[in-house]
């Protein structure tokens, strides 16, 4: 029952904190998202599963007697609640949570105003996260999927910048339409597998592709049904990730959301969609990904370089960061379709990594923002002379996205590329992996420019603010994250074991039974 | 009359939601005649209120399994009283609740109130039996019933020339539409000797001689129903009444009069006219529907994409939702394995819709009664200063679109994969399309309330109207319960055609 109460707890909470006054509604949000916080970590504590929940019954943690209670039967179908995690999807959860307790304490100073909408909105995103990574019915897992966007969408449009209506509407188009491209392509599969499966369990359609159950359609052989389904899907979720060339919504949703937006946007949303990468296009459909490999991994490879090179052409601190995320997504791209115990262990611990290192940084510009009222690189220069805990913290996060030793980020490239380098399935790996290794440079490349000409130096603010001191909850938040990012640097195992357990079957399935 | 002519001695269970209704509306006649100004308008509006909900919880019983087993020939098969038609009497009765809930604040400074409150149940009344008529002769009566008092209520605000032109528009379309109706009955009687609906099936089996007869009498029939459930190419009265009558009116028309028009379409073209049969005569009417759905659904969503009139955006967006329902019909097949789910997809949609759409339409009504203007531009920034309602219009409005906060997902879904289903995947494929469309236009209103800036600084919102809030609010709320709660509305709703599909 721990999932559903975790559902139960954010749902209730976003309620509650709609119908309190303002001044309280900030505090009872960060209350009520305590509850799903600890709820995973004790999860976290307690998990002790292995397998990966699309293959073996066996490995859904935290399942409990409502799974399996069907909502709706369609025809001969039937909509089932089925809710449980693997090595995979925990982390995730544990990272959504994390994320939106430190989103809603760094949300005190920015969000000013109709403050009980801003936090309700939060806890009600929070939920559908949750339910994203948890469902295992495939319209169950549509219905939040869906239930996340609307959520984002109003926080950008009433809480945003200057362009807030136009970032809106490009990102709700875009994910909408990503959407429809995304469930055409599932469900041709379901049609295409007819009479071997009765619903739409995960578990179940994958058991059928596997066992070679699809069957001719529409004048397509099932080779390129599972071709065209794959593509769809993929174009689905690509927008999501974002991929070079659909990503350019997400700039422009990160420029105009407000800081905390930016946070939740940045460190999960973003992973819902290699999430779906991994759960359906590339456990689903291994023969497609495999075949269509240098493919992938090319566009891979063109998101991290085209990713960093636009960072590197940015002025604003909130546009380097927003554009070094299409990068860092490039990453969990490659070494997804590398389909080594590394590689795809690694895209898993990278959607980690970046998740907390890209919030920390986001927070981080936000913090410098409230107190400069700029984010242009050119407008400030020496604020670590003025703001030397914030400025520390950057140079720190900075040093994560580098890939420094004994940080998160360190941990999950050279996991990346490790399963990269040697993926057999991969022709022409090396260079693959050494064009997006290359990535790294850029990204130390612009990184260190905005530090030198920001931070650095003697101390001067075109906005002529009255620097002071931040607030305990702005800075909190940002220590939280480092110490996490420090963590999963030193000690990669405690959440890597628990990933590899999950994603070992995804490789030998991939590979015909050989890891 | 023999019991058994009635139908056995449980005819007045079967009935009872009927009987409420009606003996409600009789005390309110004998009410408004000893006090014709109406000097207590709570207690009109509450014993209105108590037969509505009364005639509702009758019919949740007998869903519930209270009293004899849902099905029975009542009235030597005039009337039937099975689960499609429970089902329709909970659409009607929970829309018309929520109506005159809506209605009490709108009402406070119009005259006849008695009248209105009146003229409520009897139209409800009618589309209750529309969903219990068996016969042809049945069917136009309580078409009949329902329609008279949906005209004076549309012209209800009688010194408002909109709502007076508005009404007489409907009334002269309607009266042209039931003579059109009434004339394709009587050449379906020609061509079978029959009105009953049952009689009329076995006439067909058989074999008609005059199958020229018999298909005239059914195309007219179906134009006839296009006009009651406001389908394109007949749909061209429906904005104009719905913009210009009483907000409240408008969302009981286009919900429960809709609803009760499906109620009877689908009982005579499933029941009365059988497929495979209509089909060896040559008269193929699912792909008259076809035509109709895949009109209603494009035109209806493209001329609401365009209004900058939030009423007549709705007024055209419930149009639209003739057309997802249409498929209903339209996705129907010989032996199709999927006829029960798209059918039942269509009347869920139909359950979910009569929330969604009547709670929109109710929140228009608020709008007018803070005088806050017509257009999208008007209602700019009006989340600022009313949260609860617009939250809860913003609900309504995604899940009329089909995002999956609301119901509205579901019922769309049972509708395109049935669809899928039976091989007609671009019914679903249009349907997907159209729903895309209608995301744009439903997005204005949403960033209207919440993201536009007021353009004249803000609006004079003075009173809070409980009973109008309310109902706002209990509608939003049952549309979000749907979506995790759909399960035992989808079970009445299969049991229900299946009972049709036979």
């Amino acid at each position: 029952m721990i999932i559903e109460a975790l559902l139960a707890v954010a749902i209730l909470g976003g309620f509650a904190v709609l119908l309190v006054p303002d001044r309280y509604a900030g505090k009872l949000a960060f209350g009520a998202s305590l509850g799903p916080l600890a709820g995973s970590l004790w999860m976290l504590w307690e998990f002790d599963g292995d397998g990966n929940l699309l293959f073996d019954a066996g490995a859904r943690a935290f399942e409990s007697d409502l799974s399996g209670t069907t909502i709706l039967p369609v025809g001969p179908y039937d909509v089932q609640w089925i809710a449980a995690l693997d090595g995979i999807s925990l982390p995730l959860v544990v990272l959504s949570t994390v994320l939106t307790t430190l989103a809603i304490v760094s949300a005190w100073t920015p969000i000013d105003e109709r403050q009980s909408q801003f936090y309700g909105l939060v806890l009600f995103m929070e939920a559908a996260l949750i339910g994203v990574f948890a469902a295992l019915d495939f319209f169950v897992w549509f219905v939040f999927w869906e239930g996340v966007l609307v959520p984002m969408v109003l926080l950008i449009g009433i809480w945003g910048g200057p362009r807030r209506k136009y970032a809106a509407i490009k990102f709700f188009v875009y994910t909408n339409v990503a959407s429809l491209v995304m469930f055409v392509g599932f469900v041709l599969l379901l049609v295409g597998l007819g009479d071997a499966v009765t619903s739409f369990s995960l578990p179940e359609v994958t058991q059928a592709i596997h066992d070679d159950q699809l069957t001719s359609l529409y004048g397509l052989s099932p080779e390129e049904l599972a071709t065209v389904a794959f593509f769809a899907m993929f174009a689905g979720f690509a927008v999501k990730v974002p991929i070079v060339p659909v990503h350019t919504w997400l700039p422009d949703a990160h420029v105009e959301a407000p800081t905390p937006v930016s946070v939740l946007l940045a460190g999960v949303l973003l992973k819902m969609g290699t999430y779906a990468l991994l759960r359906f296009n590339f456990t689903m459909l291994p023969e497609v990904a495999a075949a269509n490999a240098e493919l992938i991994a090319a566009i891979a490879v063109i998101s991290i370089i085209y990713g960093a090179m636009l960072a590197l052409a940015q002025r604003d601190l909130k546009r380097i960061v927003a554009y070094s995320s299409v990068s860092s997504m490039g990453y969990v791209i490659l070494g997804l379709v590398a389909y080594t115990v590394y590689g795809v262990g690694g895209a898993t611990f990278q959607m980690l990594s970046h998740g907390l290192i890209s919030g920390l940084l986001f927070m981080t510009v936000g913090v410098i923002y409230n107190a400069t009222h700029t984010r242009m690189v050119g407008d400030m220069s020496g604020l670590a002379d003025r703001m030397p805990i914030a400025t520390w913290v950057f140079v720190a996060g900075a040093f994560a996205y580098m890939g420094l030793p004994l940080m998160s980020g360190f941990a999950a490239e050279l996991f990346v590329f490790l399963g990269a380098f040697g993926a057999e399935g991969l022709q022409y790996s090396p260079i693959f992996t050494a064009a997006g290794m290359f990535g790294i440079v850029i990204v130390a490349g612009y990184l260190l420019a905005a530090m030198q000409r920001s931070i650095f130096g003697p101390f001067y603010l075109e906005t002529d603010y009255e620097i002071g001191r931040a607030p305990f909850h702005d800075v909190a938040p940002l220590f939280v994250l480092l110490g996490l990012i420090v963590v999963l640097g030193v000690a990669p195992e405690v959440v890597f074991d628990m990933v590899e357990g999950a994603t070992e079957p995804i490789v030998e399935n991939a590979n015909g039974g050989g890891v | 009359m023999a019991l058994d002519t009635l139908g056995g001695e449980d005819w007045l269970v079967h009935l009872a939601p009927v009987l409420v209704l009606l003996a409600t509306a009789m005390a309110l006649f004998l009410a408004d005649a000893i006090d014709p100004d109406t000097s207590n308008h709570p207690a009109v509006a509450g014993i209105t209120l108590l037969g509505v909900l009364g005639a509702l919880g009758a019919a949740v019983a007998r869903l519930l399994g209270v009293g004899p087993d849902i099905g029975a020939s009542l009235f030597a098969g005039q009337l039937v009283a099975d689960h499609a038609a429970v089902l329709f009497t909970v659409i009607v009765t929970s829309v018309t609740a929520l109506v005159v809930v809506g209605s009490y604040d709108y009402l406070e400074d119009v005259a006849h109130k008695g009248a209105f409150y009146s003229l409520t149940l009897l139209a409800a009344t009618g589309m209750v039996l529309m969903a219990h008529a068996n016969s042809l002769a049945t069917v136009f009566v309580a078409l009949e019933l329902a329609s008279l008092p949906s005209y004076a209520l549309v012209a209800f605000l009688k010194h408002d020339r909109g709502s007076v032109e508005a009404g007489l528009k409907y009334f002269l379309i309607g009266a042209l539409s039931s003579a059109i109706f009434v004339y394709g009955v009587s050449l379906v009687y020609a061509a079978t000797g029959s009105l009953l609906l049952p009689e009329v099936a076995a006439a067909i089996t058989e074999g008609v001689d005059q199958t020229g007869v018999l298909g005239l009498g059914v195309l007219t029939m179906v134009a006839g129903f296009g006009f009651k459930v406001a389908s394109v190419p007949f749909h061209f009265w429906a904005p104009e009444a719905y913009e210009g009558a009483p907000a409240s009116i408008s969302g009981f028309v286009s919900s429960a009069s809709k609803a009760a028009g499906f109620a009877i379409a689908f009982r005579v073209f499933t029941t009365g006219f059988p497929l495979e049969a209509m089909q060896d005569a040559g008269i193929d009417w699912v792909m008259v529907f076809g035509v109709l759905a895949v009109l209603t659904m494009l035109l209806g969503n493209l001329a609401a994409a365009v209004q900058d009139n939030v009423k007549r955006m709705l007024a055209y967006s419930s149009i639209a939702h003739a057309g997802y329902v249409l498929i209903a019909l339209a996705a129907l097949d010989v032996g199709g394995t999927y006829n029960e789910l798209v059918l039942a997809g269509g009347m869920l949609h139909l359950f979910v819709y009569g929330f969604m759409n009547t709670g929109a339409f109710l929140f228009v009504a608020l709008a007018e009664h803070w005088d806050v203007g017509r257009t999208f531009e008007d209602y700019a920034g009006l989340g600022r200063e009313a949260p609860v309602a617009c939250g809860a219009v913003t609900v309504m409005v995604f899940s009329l679109a089909g995002l999956p906060v609301g119901g509205g997902f579901w019922s769309k879904f049972m509708l395109f994969a049935g669809a899928v289903g039976n091989g007609v995947w671009w019914f679903a494929a249009i349907g997907g399309l159209a729903s895309a469309v209608s995301l744009f236009y439903y997005w204005r209103l949403v960033r209207a309330l919440w993201i536009d800036e007021p353009t004249d600084g803000g609006h004079d919102i003075d009173s809070t109207p409980v009973a109008l809030y309310g109902a706002i609010v209990v509608a939003a709320l049952v549309t979000v319960v749907l979506l995790g709660a759909i399960g035992p509305a989808s079970e009445v709703a299969h049991d229900a055609a299946a009972g049709l599909l036979g």
